[in-house]
């Protein structure tokens, strides 16, 4: 169920990769917060993430849950930004055997999940491997 | 605060079971632990259970389960924490008994999975994630799990041999034990021959969608000692311990273990006065195979790292050095959510009673039960002793 | 002076061979050939949004400008994701433009981009807005066993127009448009209809040649002054054609000639082939750009390449970067990801 007013909620994270970061101790958290988890100060800015950063680790799922069966199989990481926000995303446009740990990536924007024939598209961040 | 002595318990058949409800479930394994305990009525109950709501359509469940066992006018509860609800009704139920609230009190977990389609099952699982910003991203939970893996491989050599090793050594536990779901004995070929679901997680690393209910009914030690019914040792929960994570994998500190098991663990032995060594049986949560490796590690009856090859070297099997999950485990007995944490505990009561069969371990004084929900964003720890 | 400030292209990362689809059908693969040699597979997740989002992003990098400083922003496409309800905003939102902004999108079959950037370059002359965004981009589809089916492909071009830091100045514009029906897609059809021959003269060599020829004279120059010259391309030999009949030489039209390895990307298709040649140009190069769309009509420009093109050309990659990384698939795989394959419906 991907309810309209949450899709739309969450554009500035899913569009334009709107983080949190504490003022305090300089964690960055995405999606953004109202406290920090390590340091639990409620001054946070908002920055956005940058546009690279690392796999940490990654699978390849092959049973899809409904809703991505379409793209299955499919790889998704966690993905380490330089600021030190993590989070997960698909890769997309790689060959499996060239996903690596450690390798970087680079986020593009692509559709998330489609409802349907009629229903509304949700639109988000993916990544893709960066080959020299 | 009062010493809680399990004084009655009751485990059903776990498998798909068509012809049972969601309420015969929960009244017959409750009943079986009420008679169990030679009780003629109890004072509240708790029930864990994940989501009826996606997988029977009903909520309010708690009330549901207290009139179809007969009981009006008691207060009952519903606990929910994931594949962590069992454990964690457990808690509630023994900190209303401790806490002098109540003298008797029932806990039950119960799931029926299999009224719907395995996709439909499967997209429930996936609501115990990080629904924004795991589920829409695509991750399932054997996905979760697979990223664990992956990760433990990387950092430890962990192989896939190891990983074989606990579904293999479950399978075989759980060919003996008569409740469990699964009586087939696997081998590696089996297992690396079966689909892959989440590389590198496979069919067979996977514990399976199953319908289930298990009960215990809670007494002060004191009071339980009161009882005529003296057929088999007196068992107390010596220790336990809660403590939740980051709901979202991506935000752990660890991708390789789960902190809230051995934070659980630290509370549940402090409780008890207990250490590591003094365990001589564990039930874990081996919802799939590297989350047993895991279990064992962060309990702290392997260094991290070494968890595989602790299970392929035979140190886990039921007479080895820790036997863990000589019930079948997760993986062997089937994982009805709700269900799941109060029939570890229930296992290992069986353990400490002498009752386990042909699983008995020898000479079990002290048991462990570790029950994680999620990707370990709860984990409940219990250490239960032969009074 | 009024000119782009910045441009960006994007094609997806797949491809299918035309010798694959001729197999299927039975045609021959080397005539096929001569048509279009390879064209471009969006991927299940892309469309014309996304597309059109990536162009706009290599854009913005070379532009090197504020985002909400633009004031308007025009998505060309047939084939969007909504029939109702705007791609504009999606990208203008997902950019970080919104929300003091001018947004729509356009539908003028293939030169529905074009005529984005010119409502762009308009607004930005008559001191309406600071920076406007015109982006063509499409997935376009094309029948099983049609011709189209060897040419139409997916991609996109994005252009930030404004008065300053400008790398290609907008010399001169001229539209040629009457109502011709040569291809055409009704409400609710998957598919579009074609006329086969009648497309070629009275539709896409008359508008070209007018709108080409129209420019020319507009502004007092002939094929000698121009250096490159851009066509919309919908198979191989049409924009060699009417280039060659216009004057033009080969060596004028090669740059900007992408059809063969990138098929035919409709509303992408000659802004594309424009931002191939922004790739090479070089300060004081002179660019004509005439785009065809069905229906029909065809967008002339005239432009000269400024310093600042050299300058920021590397901010952004290059078409020729994009063509270099891909991978092909096969026919299924093509039916499948173009939705072509009766799949059950999960619900």
């Amino acid at each position: 169920m991907f309810t309209i007013p949450r899709i739309w909620r969450e554009k500035p994270q899913r569009y334009r990769l709107e983080a949190s970061k504490c003022s305090k101790c300089g964690y960055v958290m995405y999606p953004p917060r109202k406290v920090c988890p390590k340091c639990g100060s409620e001054e946070l800015t908002r920055v956005t993430l940058p546009e690279t950063g690392k796999i940490l680790t990654y699978t390849i799922i092959r049973t899809a849950p409904l809703g991505f069966m379409e793209l299955s199989p499919y790889a998704v990481a966690i993905v380490e930004f330089p600021n030190g926000a993590r989070a997960m995303m698909q890769i997309v446009d790689t060959d499996f055997d060239k996903i690596e740990i450690g390798k970087e990536v680079k986020i593009v924007f692509r559709k998330l999940f489609t409802e349907g024939e009629s229903g509304v598209i949700m639109y988000g961040p993916k990544a893709i491997v960066v080959e020299d | 605060m009062r010493d809680v002595a399990i004084v009655g318990i009751g485990v059903g058949k776990f498998g798909s079971l068509w012809e049972k409800s969601f309420r015969d479930l929960a009244v017959e394994a409750s009943l079986d632990a009420i008679k169990d305990a030679g009780v003629d009525h109890i004072d509240s109950m708790y029930v864990g259970n994940f989501s009826a709501g996606t997988f029977i359509e009903q909520e309010h469940i708690a009330p549901l389960i207290a009139d179809y066992l007969g009981y009006r006018l008691i207060p009952s509860t519903r606990v929910e924490n994931a594949c962590a609800s069992g454990a964690s009704a457990f808690r509630m139920g023994f900190i209303e008994v401790a806490s002098g609230i109540s003298d008797v009190v029932l806990v039950a977990g119960v799931e029926k999975m299999t009224d719907i389609k395995t996709p439909e099952a499967v997209y429930s699982l996936s609501l115990a994630a990080d629904r924004e910003y795991e589920g829409y991203q695509g991750i399932t939970f054997p996905g979760l799990f697979a990223l664990v893996a992956k990760r433990h491989m990387f950092e430890f050599g962990t192989t896939r041999k190891q990983l074989s090793a606990v579904a293999i050594k479950n399978h075989k536990n759980a060919y003996r034990n008569p409740k469990a779901q699964f009586h087939r004995l696997i081998n590696e070929e089996d297992i690396e021959n079966s689909p892959m679901i989440a590389d590198p997680l496979r069919l067979y690393d996977c514990s399976p969608i199953t319908d289930g209910a298990a009960a215990v009914v809670l007494m002060p030690l004191d009071e339980a000692k009161k009882l005529s019914n003296k057929r088999h040792p007196l068992v107390k929960v010596s220790g336990i311990g809660q403590a939740n994570d980051t709901i979202a994998l991506a935000q752990r500190d660890s991708l390789v273990g789960f902190a809230a098991t051995t934070e659980a663990a630290k509370k549940a032995y402090k409780m008890s006065g207990k250490k590591i060594e003094d365990i001589d049986v564990a039930e874990v949560h081996d919802c799939f195979t590297i989350a047993e490796i895991c279990a064992i590690e962060d309990l702290g009856f392997f260094p991290k790292g070494k968890g595989g090859e602790a299970v392929e070297a035979g140190l886990t099997e039921i007479g080895g050095k820790i036997p863990i999950n000589p019930s079948g485990g997760l993986k062997g007995k089937g994982h009805p959510v709700g269900a799941t944490g109060v029939a570890q505990i229930a296992n290992i009561v069986e353990q400490l009673r002498g009752e386990a069969g042909e699983n008995q371990v020898k000479n079990a004084k002290v048991g462990l039960a570790q029950n994680l929900g999620g990707s370990g964003a709860t984990v409940v720890v219990t250490i239960l002793e032969v009074v | 002076m009024v000119g782009i400030t910045g441009y960006g292209s994007y094609i997806p990362w797949r491809r299918i061979k035309v010798e694959e689809i001729a197999k299927v059908w039975g045609d021959d693969p080397k005539e096929m050939e001569k048509v279009v040699k390879e064209k471009t597979v969006p991927a299940k997740d892309e469309d014309s949004v996304t597309i059109a989002y990536e162009a706009a992003k290599n854009a913005l990098k070379r532009a090197m400008i504020d985002p909400k400083e633009i004031g308007a922003v025009y998505i060309g496409s047939e084939s969007k994701p909504y029939a109702v309800k705007p791609s504009s905003t999606i990208v203008a939102d997902a950019l970080g433009i919104v929300p003091k902004v001018h947004a729509a999108d356009l539908e003028f079959a293939c030169k529905a981009g074009s005529e984005g950037v010119f409502i762009s370059y308009a607004l930005v002359k008559a001191g309406l807005v600071k920076y406007a965004l015109g982006i063509g981009a499409d997935t376009a589809q094309g029948a099983p066993r049609d011709a189209l089916e060897y040419t139409a492909s997916a991609g996109g071009a994005a252009f930030i127009i404004g008065k300053e830091n400008i790398i290609a100045e907008i010399l001169e514009t001229y539209s040629y448009a009457t109502d011709t029906p040569d291809f055409w897609r009704r409400d609710g059809q998957f598919y579009p209809q074609h006329t086969g021959p009648f497309t070629g003269e009275p539709a896409y060599f008359t508008h070209i040649i007018n709108s080409a020829k129209g420019v020319m004279e507009k502004i007092g120059m002939t094929p000698k002054d121009i250096t490159y010259a851009v066509f919309h391309q919908p198979n191989s030999s049409f924009p060699l054609r009417v280039g060659k009949s216009l004057g033009f030489t080969k060596e004028q039209l090669e740059p900007g000639w992408i059809v063969p390895v990138v098929g035919n990307t409709y509303s992408g298709c000659s802004l594309l082939g424009l931002t191939a040649v922004l790739d090479i140009a070089k300060e004081g190069d002179i660019i004509l750009m005439t785009s065809f769309g069905s229906g029909a009509g065809s967008d002339s420009f005239i432009l000269k390449a400024t310093k600042k093109l050299e300058e920021v050309r590397g901010n952004a990659p290059t078409l020729k970067e994009m063509l270099a990384k891909k991978k092909y698939v096969d026919y299924t795989t093509y039916a499948y990801l173009r939705g072509k394959i009766l799949m059950r419906r999960e619900d």
